[in-house]
């Protein structure tokens, strides 16, 4: 069942240095302009040039989903940048959004490479403005719109195009099963509001209230505008180097203690055996089997909330909180604010900072355990960093702890 | 009919493009019953449909009539527009009641959408669209 290899190969591999462009709505720059500015601040950071960068690795890929979503293509970075690469890797079935980042580690470990650029771009703010990123169907409809093969076809007759259609379903359960509230749900985008206050860079940053929350329209029962990510263009870049490498970099190394990969349901929408968790519970078990370290261990939480909802499965099944908790733990917002027990989302997350997908996680992480964070700093300098990216059937999820563990 | 308050699906029906795998399924609905691959062998049911049965490897996959009633797992109103014109409908996962693991994603329909809940017991009823018959759940007429 699950490995249990005699070394965690992934200890091998740090986060040396980190960057990211600007983050905005509807930047109207392009994808590899954004892309540049990511990676050349990464490669920077971690004290080395471009010349020293010998893997490349992205998510997902070009030409993957709609327009703005997939950042340029692998050869179009090495080709901008002039790389020589012993290993690069792109691509979209995987532990989630991280899967680049946790290939780089095992390529650095395998010794593939030795210092492996990672980035992930988005564009979709500026796609939309475009009329990128229509809806489906179109003018007139009936003949003459496509039709679907392959897993698309079982729910887009029924008009379930979208994860915040599939997701409802999953917080609709959870409120059935766990007495969950819109009232508690709402904390996630309150507290991700709050922080993003104090981080220059987020999309969003007035206040936002419990009334304006519950105000807002509906997306798909229970999840309402705000319980959804803000498109948004940027692009963040990490370098993944040699353990080795933690003494020479000039930041302050994240080293990689454990990851999460594991997707032992069935890799479906519909079909996964447990409606309230999906595959975060499999990616978040198979992390804690492969550490010494606990839950009770981690300092600061930066937990995917594409969709609100999802930050609460992720509360629960990497044990922040106690199983069918995560409603009554994040409510009234003390817990997971930035002096509470699990500093969560702390650069605003996804809802007010931007969809970054997953990548703006993994730097916030880096950032506050190099108690770089600024206004938004965690006190008493963070020593673990939980990060987790995906939802429904793609998660992935990691340890970084600041110094070896 | 349509129920107060919602719709029955959206304002356009994005359909299935039917192949040899398929076509049993989304043509079902023809003769008013709905039906899912079983194995010869183990006699389990399999959603969606595959060439070998995924419980014991063995046995042949064949279209076998279902009572055509379930159980509501979760459902949810969508009121976005993602397909413009759209009214606001429900979505629902129904569970059959022959086999637990077998859900669909479908339209909840003849029910307001404040009346429907998870537990909730339905029972298919077909829409055709061209050449494919969607099976949509309604509130079942008597307890399965």
């Amino acid at each position: 069942m699950s490995p249990n290899p005699p070394e965690r190969l992934e200890r091998r591999s740090i986060i040396s240095g980190i960057g990211q462009s600007d983050v905005g709505r509807r930047l109207g720059r392009g994808e590899l302009d954004l892309t540049l500015d990511a990676c050349l601040k990464a490669i920077g950071d971690a004290g080395l040039t471009r010349d020293d960068i010998d893997g490349l690795a992205t998510f997902p890929g070009a030409g993957i989903g709609t327009s703005g979503f997939a950042g340029p293509s692998t050869p179009e970075v090495q080709d901008a940048l002039r790389l020589r690469l012993n290993w690069h890797d792109g691509g979209l079935e995987g532990p989630g959004q991280l899967r680049a980042v946790f290939a780089a580690c095992l390529a650095v470990a395998a010794g593939l490479a030795r210092h492996v650029l990672v980035y992930r771009t988005v564009t979709e703010s500026t796609a939309q403005g475009e009329g990128g990123r229509q809806g489906i169907g179109g003018a007139g409809g009936g003949r003459g719109v496509p039709r679907f093969s392959g897993v698309m076809q079982w729910t887009l007759p029924y008009g379930a195009v979208s994860a915040a259609n599939w997701l409802a379903m999953i917080a609709q359960r959870r409120m059935n099963e766990f007495g969950l509230t819109r009232e508690q749900l709402a904390w996630i985008a309150l507290n991700g509001r709050r922080n993003a206050a104090r981080n220059p860079k987020a999309v969003y940053r007035d206040p936002m209230s419990l009334d304006d929350y519950l105000a807002v329209r509906m997306i798909s029962t229970p999840l309402c505008l705000y319980d959804c990510d803000a498109p948004c263009d940027g692009s963040t870049a990490v370098v993944v180097s040699h353990a080795d490498y933690a003494r020479d970099t000039p930041s302050t190394a994240c080293h990689v203690n454990a990851i999460g990969t594991a997707l032992r349901g069935r890799p479906s929408w519909d079909q996964f055996d447990d409606m309230t968790t999906f595959s975060a519970r499999d990616a978040a078990a198979s992390m804690w089997e492969r550490t010494e370290l606990r839950p009770s261990d981690v300092d600061v939480a930066e937990l995917y909330d594409g969709f609100s909802i999802l930050t609460m499965v992720w509360l629960e099944e990497l044990g922040l909180c106690g199983k069918g908790e995560s409603g009554p733990f994040v409510e009234g917002g003390s817990r997971i604010a930035l002096d509470g027990a699990v500093p969560l989302n702390t650069s605003g997350g996804q809802l007010s900072a931007g969809r970054l997908h997953g990548f703006g996680m993994l730097h916030e992480a880096c950032v506050q355990l190099r108690g770089e964070g600024g206004e938004r700093q965690v006190r008493n300098t963070p020593e673990v960093a939980a990060v987790a990216a995906g939802g429904g059937p793609i998660a992935g999820c990691m340890l970084l702890t600041r110094g070896l563990s | 009919m349509t129920a107060p308050g919602a719709a029955r699906g959206p304002a356009v029906r994005v359909l299935p493009r039917l192949d040899g795998t398929n076509r049993f399924f989304w043509t079902s609905g023809e003769d008013g019953r709905l039906r899912f691959l079983r194995c010869t062998a183990c006699r389990h049911y399999v959603h969606p449909p595959v060439p070998r049965c995924p419980y014991c490897l063995d046995g042949s996959m064949v279209p076998e009539p279902v009572s055509g009633t379930g159980v509501v797992h979760s459902f949810t109103v969508n009121h976005q527009q993602w397909i413009p014109g759209s009214d606001p409908y429900v979505i629902g996962l129904v569970t059959i009641a022959e086999q637990e693991d077998v859900r669909l994603t479908t339209n909840l329909v003849d029910c307001a959408p404040d009346d429907v809940h998870i537990g909730m017991a339905v029972e298919v009823t077909f829409e055709q669209a061209e050449d494919v018959w969607l099976p949509l759940f309604k509130p079942a007429e008597q307890l399965p």
